[in-house]
C-alpha cells in the first residue's frame, strides 16, 4: 500500500514535470523543474538514500536548474515564450506517451516486481563512500577528469572569438 | 517499508514517457534539455529503487555516477545551445537546419 506522502510527491512531481513542458514562459519551466527535480530527491527520502537525495539537491535544483535560468535569460525575450506548435505533432507526441506509459505500465505490472517488498535495514552509507575509494577509485578519477574537461569544454565553445580585448573590457 | 518497489517503478515510467513527450514535440532547445533531465532522473529513480529492494549499496553509487555526469551534460548541451542561438539568433531547432551533415 502507499502512503499519503508517496502519494502526494508522486502527484507533485508528475505535475510539475508536465508543467515544465506545457507553461508559456521558460523561465516558470525552468522553475517548475526545479520542483519536479526536488520531487525525484524527495523520492530518494522515501527509498532511505539520503546521500543521493542530498547529492540531488545540491547538483540538479542547486546548479543544474541555476545554470538553465541563466541560460535562459541569456536568449532573447520574445524567444523564451511557446510559439504555436503543430496541433497534429502534439496529439502524436500525447498519443505516443500515452501508449509508453500504458505498455511499460502493464508489462510491469504483469511482471513478478509486484511481489517484491522488502524488511532488510537500509544500506549503510558509509558503504558508499568505502565503494568509491576502494573498488570504485578508478572511475572516480576518470568522472573527475570528465566532469573537468566538460566544464572546459563549455567555456570554450561560450566563448567569442570575434570580440577583441579592449572592448571585452568595456 | 509501507511502499513497494512497484510504486517508485510506475513513477519512473511516468516521467520517462513525459520525458520522451517533451523531445518528441518540443521544438525550443532548452525545452528539449527539459526532457533529456526527466529521462535522467527517471533512470536514477529505478537505479536507487532497485538498489532499496534488493538490498544493495551498488546501485545508489551508480545512480552518484550518473548525477554527476548528467551536470557534465548539461553543461555542455547549454554551452551548444547558447553558441547556436549566437550563429542564428533563435533556439528553435527548425531553424538549425544547416547543421545538417
Amino acid at each position: 500500500m502507499v502512503d499519503s506522502v508517496f502519494l502526494a510527491l508522486s502527484v507533485i512531481t508528475i505535475g510539475s514535470a508536465i508543467v515544465a513542458l506545457e507553461v508559456r514562459s521558460l523561465i516558470y519551466g525552468s522553475i517548475a523543474l526545479m520542483i519536479t527535480l526536488s520531487g525525484v530527491a524527495g523520492f530518494f527520502l522515501l527509498l532511505d538514500a539520503p546521500f543521493v537525495a542530498m547529492f540531488q539537491l545540491s547538483v540538479y535544483v542547486g546548479s543544474i536548474a541555476v545554470l538553465i535560468l541563466f541560460t535562459v535569460m541569456l536568449v532573447r525575450r520574445e524567444l523564451i515564450f511557446n510559439k504555436v506548435e503543430d496541433k497534429r505533432r502534439r496529439y502524436a507526441g500525447i498519443g505516443l506517451m500515452l501508449a509508453l506509459m500504458l505498455g511499460i505500465g502493464t508489462i510491469i505490472i504483469g511482471s513478478g516486481l509486484k511481489t517484491m517488498d522488502t524488511n532488510s535495514p537500509m544500506v549503510d552509507y558509509k558503504k558508499i563512500g568505502e565503494d568509491f575509494l576502494t573498488y570504485y577509485s578508478p572511475a572516480l578519477i576518470v568522472m573527475g577528469l570528465i566532469l573537468a574537461s566538460s566544464i572546459t569544454g563549455a567555456m570554450t565553445l561560450a566563448r567569442r572569438e570575434d570580440v577583441m580585448d579592449d572592448q571585452r573590457a568595456n | 517499508m509501507t511502499n513497494a518497489l512497484i510504486d517508485f517503478i510506475l513513477v519512473s515510467v511516468a516521467l520517462l514517457a513525459i520525458g520522451i513527450y517533451g523531445m518528441a514535440v518540443k521544438r525550443n532547445a532548452i525545452r528539449m534539455l527539459f526532457g533529456i533531465e526527466m529521462i535522467i532522473n527517471s533512470a536514477n529513480l529505478n537505479l536507487v529503487a532497485f538498489s532499496r529492494y534488493i538490498p544493495n549499496s551498488q546501485g545508489q553509487t551508480l545512480a552518484l555516477f550518473s548525477i554527476a555526469i548528467a551536470a557534465a551534460e548539461v553543461a555542455v548541451g547549454l554551452a551548444l545551445i547558447i553558441v547556436a542561438y549566437r550563429m542564428y539568433r533563435n533556439i528553435d531547432i527548425a531553424d538549425f537546419r544547416s547543421l545538417k551533415g
